[in-house]
């Protein structure tokens, strides 16, 4: 926190000329607040409950050097000012600002949202705002970053509506971006099926699947869009799955009640994005959109108080590139990678999203991050990343530990096999505590569910952080089930056997083989090891109903803002906010900001703001390649990640968060004396990438700890120990029923908290219960 | 005017026939158009070279009338030597571009781990059975030629099983004639399918047709093998 | 377990490179490959040596980054799988192992073992698309019924990751079960055939000029893709691309 903000100042009650110099006073801490968005100032006093008189009061305190406001005719003076200076080093400006806020959210935080009943909110809003004209948007470019399903379909609308694009992404090719790696599915509410699907159902879902904490409007917009996202993507060539009849096909998903996931095999992810590339590489072919590979955001840059462009470094060189344009978007992903461990790629960080809230835009529930509950485990300290198992496969596997301990030891040291434990001492832990719901819960709580387990020292595998996803007793209903069929015997067990496996092999075998080859065993014949992992962040930059971040022109879309899915998301959601995003929302949305800009002309990027972002930017590179630590970037990115999994994970406490902020502090300070950046600047070089991404985590998690710290409730993939209930449900509470949004004043623990509170006129809000 | 048009329509399609050809697809094709010639020729070369085991007069009429029918030798003869030309200059050129595509050598490489020594060495089967083209010539077409066009000859039309059986006499060269075969064999077991690909048909993969492509491929060979050694062994 | 690594290394796209070799120890068959590069770098870098580079990112097998020519096979001695996927439980203690970068005049090295495959993006430019806008305002997606086996075929085609080892591992160095996949994608769905013609011609002729090799139909491409794409998509571009020729 910058403490030059900080003065001391008398609390005087009436006018200063009623006082007499004997008059004692208390002496308070001010602190002036300008916000970015408003662009006003506003003043917080805090008492320090330290009086003194008014003739010892020295009112040139900020003129001496050792800036004490108690002159020392005061027989206490030296106590008192020790006791001031230590008041303003402890200075929570937090603590106060939550009050202000409460008071006026709406002054700092608008939603834009628009007027009429929920139905009507998009197309009237569409209706009502302004647009830019064709011969216009020829003038407009937009820079778009990440490329993947929501920067990749942005950039293709764009550049089709005739607005001149730049995309940039930091892989060799747009089509790499970590949207590929989706599994399961796209949801939309087409209704195809005949269940009882509607574009209200879909939004009903979503809205309790994220236990309450998005925001209505949007949700029930990105439900309305969602069976367009479906026409489109069809109409690209897109090979979703298809019945003999030759029309789509259907699964269910996530526990909801209709079958309305469209899927291609177990690579929906991959064909969205491949459908929305070949959007893109029409309009790269048409020069609409200039595409720069291998680039790195590195910075935002605010010109007047709007976005004007970002200075990016080609990777290949490493050269700095100023880039300008009208309107910037962020289309970054999510932040998953700040565990070290988690299914993101490699490559997915949080940089750009950090940037762009050190300049000003508000980072709304970073601690709202989904676990995924079947995931590979961890195998040895040399893991870099872990890979998911489909959420499917909870349709037929069911989950278990030992009841026992000496099994669990058995087991370990390698002397018992899983499928030498006999039925009765299995703990089929969430069957027995969810028996409504099973196997089949929510992320969430499947993820807590078995984190109780292992916790408890039941794990399997040999560091204790793995369960057991059992097929048997599948392979035999479904074999018995063929075998009747097919009228066989139904008591030869080997026969049964083998026809339940081929059904097994049909549905998953793709993902039965991607198991045998990371852990080399065969999931046929033993049970499968899972353990949760990080795979999600619902959390992101707030952003208004037009997707605008508090910085105008500055946009977020997809994983990268946090609008949709509250606490939690549901499965095959991902995909459709991504599309809907970048398709259907912000080409029109952004119109309504541009319609000012038509006049603008070009924008120079060779102003002060310009060669200012540049310069620190060089100058923090510079820092990390001259600074001659003895760490490797990677020492510190997964020791953040420890302390992020352990006391920032699953189940989250007080005192532990309390600690994670001051050892990410710390650890943050490590990093920047200690770490080590081999190779110079002007080149290829990997590790400095890596480096500016990991300096970039070890702020964002000291932030998403004090989110957490901050949240007292738990709700959706955030579980505080402190509010559970007896049965070890979460608890959520009303009054945290809002939005936090954090502005960036310094050292992330100081962020300053606003309140989006969240209203639910279209739905009720009720406790989830899986029992 | 409608001439026009057609002569028009004639020059673009040349055009557009001229382009395909120039593209890697369409150099593709032609190969494989010329070996799809070639090895009907050659099943009616072995047709006719079989009959020479059994039935000396069957041999000798259809050696005859090949040698002397004037659509044969003035007209199919003709474009075969176009066709042999072809198929090598064409084997040859994109060899060339082949290897300027791939420029870089690595230090470790192993072929035989996905795919066929067969589908990797065409160049050098094909060289090998080149060489023996030349010999063949040599031994057999310069000297009819000579004999029939330069030589004026009188017509033997019982000449031919004779003249047949006398070269097969040298072991070396039945020998060098069965390894060129070989070599020939290998090539086709890999062009036999590779030209169907390279016309666009799925079919290459169905069991029938990569059957009758091991028939062809081994089997032909193997004939001309036969009856080299049948009439080295018989006379 | 023990190995010696021998690994390709070029500071930079006009230097000359080398083959260095490594020793490592330590090594748990667990690890995946690039997990042992990883510990071969963590060292490099407290040695004060450059570390490797290599292009990888969602180490899960489907973004198609990661491209080592490894032992003389793309993506390593398995099948079916990436090099991010490959487990060292495939080697034996005291191997040696070769590691190079996929080959090509078309992929020229950018560092050490990563490339430029943007010649693959520019094939796509020229025209890997269905002319559609995303108004969202197109037909319903069941208006047109596909029938079960083209849309499968489709897909399989279109599950390419666009990772280059068909082309690494092509004796010619050739592009073609890539741009196969593609055309055949689009090819097989009523949609993709309206344009199909000039599709063909188009991506062909990119090919061409990028200056990727011939196809002589070894087949190596389609046993070393990861995803298995089959020498059934070229055949289809060679029909796509004659039936385009004729038609114009």
């Amino acid at each position: 926190m910058p403490k030059k903000k900080l003065t001391y100042s008398l609390n005087y009650r009436r006018p200063k000329s009623e006082y007499s110099p004997d008059d004692e006073l208390t002496i308070c801490i001010r602190y002036y607040h300008k916000c970015n968005q408003t662009k006003k100032t506003k003043i917080i006093k805090k008492s320090t409950g330290v009086r003194c008189m008014l003739k010892d009061w020295n009112s040139d305190w900020h003129k001496n050097s050792d800036r004490s406001p108690v002159k020392s005719s005061d027989p206490f003076h030296k106590k008192k000012n020790n006791i001031l200076k230590k008041k303003v080093k402890d200075f929570d400006i937090q603590h106060l600002y939550s009050n202000v806020e409460n008071e006026s959210s709406s002054n700092y935080l608008k939603s834009n949202l628009p007027k009429g009943s929920i139905d009507l909110k998009w197309t009237n809003h569409k209706n009502t705002i302004n647009l830019v004209s064709p011969a216009n948007k020829r003038n407009i470019d937009i820079i778009v970053v990440g490329t993947g399903l929501a920067g990749g379909s942005a950039c293709a609308t764009l550049a089709e509506l005739g607005y001149n694009v730049k995309a940039f992404c930091f892989q060799d090719s747009p089509r790499r971006a970590h949207s590929i790696a989706a599994q399961g599915g796209i949801n939309a509410a087409k209704n195809y099926q005949g269940d009882g699907d509607s574009v209200y159902r879909l939004f009903y879902d979503t809205v309790k699947g994220g236990d309450y904490r998005s925001r209505e409007e949007n949700v029930y917009r990105l439900a309305e869009v969602s069976a367009n996202i479906i026409d489109q993507c069809v109409a690209q060539g897109v090979p979703f799955a298809r019945d003999y009849g030759g029309l789509l096909d259907n699964r269910s998903f996530g526990g909801v009640l209709v079958s309305r996931t469209f899927y291609a095999k177990g690579q929906t992810g991959q064909q969205l994005l491949l459908g929305a590339y070949s959007a893109m590489n029409r309009q790269i072919a048409r020069g609409k959109i200039k595409m720069y590979n291998r680039h790195e955001m590195l910075d935002v840059v605010i010109v007047d108080g709007k976005a004007r462009g970002i200075i990016t470094r080609n990777l290949i060189n490493g050269e700095l590139e100023r880039h300008s344009a009208h309107a910037v978007v962020l289309a970054t992903g999510g932040y998953g990678n700040v565990f070290y461990l988690s299914t993101n790629a490699m490559g997915s960080n949080v940089t750009a999203a950090w940037k762009a809230h050190r300049r000003g835009a508000f980072f709304a529930n970073p601690c709202f991050t989904q676990i995924h509950p079947t995931c590979i485990p961890v195998s040895g300290d040399h893991q870099s990343k872990l890979t998911l198992m489909s959420e499917s496969l909870r349709n037929d596997g069911r989950i278990w530990v030992p009841k026992k301990l000496e099994d669990v030891n058995a087991i370990r040291n390698g002397s018992k096999k899983p499928t030498e434990i006999s039925e009765e001492d299995r703990d089929y832990f969430l069957e027995r505590r969810y028996p409504a719901f099973g196997n089949l819960v929510p992320r969430d709580v499947a993820s807590r569910a078995a984190k109780e387990r292992c916790d408890a020292g039941f794990g399997v595998n040999k560091t204790g952080e793995a369960v057991y996803l059992d097929f048997a007793s599948s392979i035999l209903r479904y074999g018995k089930e063929q075998a009747r069929i097919k009228g066989e015997d139904e008591n030869n067990n080997e026969l049964i056997k083998k026809f339940g496996k081929e059904i097994i092999r049909k549905k998953y075998g793709n993902l039965f083989q991607m198991y045998e080859k990371i852990v080399d065993q065969n999931p046929y014949e033993t049970p499968m090891m899972i353990y949760p992992a990080v795979h999600y962040t619902m959390g992101g930059i707030w952003v208004d109903y037009n997707l605008m971040t508090t910085i105008p022109g500055l946009y977020a879309i997809g994983e990268a803002n946090f609008s949709d899915h509250g606490a939690n998301r549901l499965g095959a959601s991902a995909l459709m906010q991504g599309l809907a995003d970048g398709y259907f929302v912000l080409p029109y949305t952004i119109g309504d900001y541009l319609s000012d800009e038509i006049s603008t002309g070009p924008i120079a990027n060779d102003t002060k703001e310009f060669m200012l972002a540049e310069k620190e930017a060089r100058d923090k590179l510079d820092m990390l390649v001259n600074n001659k630590g003895t760490k490797s970037v990677d020492y510190f990115h997964k020791r953040l990640g420890k302390i992020m999994w352990n006391k920032c994970g699953m189940a989250r406490n007080k005192k532990d968060l309390q600690s994670a902020i001051a050892e990410i502090s710390k650890l943050r300070k490590e990093f920047w004396s200690e770490v080590k950046v081999p190779g110079s600047q002007f080149e290829f070089n990997e590790e400095l990438a890596k480096a500016g991404r990991v300096a970039d985590f070890l702020e964002l998690g000291e932030l998403f700890a004090k989110d957490a710290l901050n949240r007292e409730e738990s709700c959706g993939g955030h579980f505080r120990e402190e509010y559970q209930t007896k049965e070890g449900e979460a608890t959520r509470k009303k009054e945290f029923q809002f939005v936090s949004a954090w502005e960036y004043v310094g050292e992330p623990k100081n962020a300053i908290l606003h309140k989006e509170k969240l209203d639910y006129k279209n739905i009720e809000v009720k406790e989830r219960s899986y029992k | 005017m409608s001439n026009n048009v057609l002569v028009l329509i004639f020059v673009l399609q040349l055009n557009i026939m001229k382009n395909f050809l120039l593209s890697s697809i369409g150099k593709k094709v032609a190969m494989a158009l010329s070996a799809i010639f070639l090895m009907i020729f050659l099943l009616q070369h072995f047709l006719i070279n079989i009959t020479s085991v059994f039935s000396e007069d069957i041999f000798n009429m259809l050696s005859h009338f090949m040698g002397t029918n004037f659509l044969v030798q003035f007209i199919l003869q003709p474009i075969l030597i176009a066709g042999v030309i072809f198929h090598f200059v064409m084997g040859f050129v994109l060899e060339i571009q082949n290897r300027r595509a791939t420029k870089y050598e690595y230090q470790k490489t192993r072929g035989g781990a996905n795919s066929t020594w067969m589908s990797r060495n065409m160049i050098w089967s094909g060289l090998v059975i080149l060489s023996f083209l030349i010999l063949h010539f040599i031994d057999f077409w310069i000297p009819e030629m000579e004999y029939k066009y330069i030589d004026f000859m009188p017509d033997d039309p019982n000449r031919y099983h004779h003249e047949l059986v006398e070269k097969f006499q040298d072991p070396l060269k039945v020998f060098f004639y069965c390894f060129s075969f070989i070599l020939l064999s290998l090539h086709l077991l890999h062009g036999f399918s590779s030209s169907l690909k390279s016309m666009g048909t799925n079919k290459a993969y169905t069991s029938s047709v990569k059957t009758l492509g091991y028939i062809y491929s081994i089997g032909l060979p193997a004939g001309f093998c036969f009856i080299a050694i049948f009439h080295y062994l018989t006379h | 377990m023990k190995l010696t690594l021998k690994i390709w290394r070029q500071k930079n796209s006009e230097s000359k490179g080398q083959m260095v070799s490594y020793e490592i120890d330590n090594i748990s068959p667990d690890m995946s490959f690039l997990e042992m590069l990883d510990v071969l770098n963590a060292r490099l870098i407290l040695e004060d040596d450059d570390p490797i580079s290599f292009d990888h990112d969602c180490r899960e097998g489907i973004c198609g980054s990661c491209s080592l020519f490894i032992n003389g096979q793309a993506h390593g001695p398995d099948r079916r799988i990436t090099t991010c996927q490959l487990h060292m439980r495939k080697f034996k203690d005291g191997d040696t192992i070769y590691v190079e970068p996929f080959r090509a005049k078309a992929f020229p090295v950018i560092k050490d073992l990563v490339i430029d495959r943007s010649a693959f993006d520019r094939i796509q430019h020229s025209g890997g698309y269905i002319s559609v806008n995303t108004s969202g305002n197109t037909q319903d997606a069941n208006s047109i019924p596909i029938n079960k086996e083209d849309a499968d075929n489709a897909f399989d085609a279109a599950t390419c990751i666009g990772c280059g080892a068909c082309v690494a591992t092509c004796k010619n160095s050739s592009a073609m079960l890539f741009v196969g996949a593609k055309i055949s994608q689009y090819s097989l769905l009523p949609q993709g055939k309206t344009e199909a013609s000039r599709r063909v011609l188009n991506m062909v002729n990119q090919m061409d000029l990028e200056g990727f090799g011939n196809c002589s139909n070894t087949g190596a491409c389609e046993v070393e893709c990861p995803k298995g794409i089959s020498l059934d998509n070229i055949a289809r571009m060679n029909r796509e691309l004659l039936k385009a020729s004729l038609k114009k």
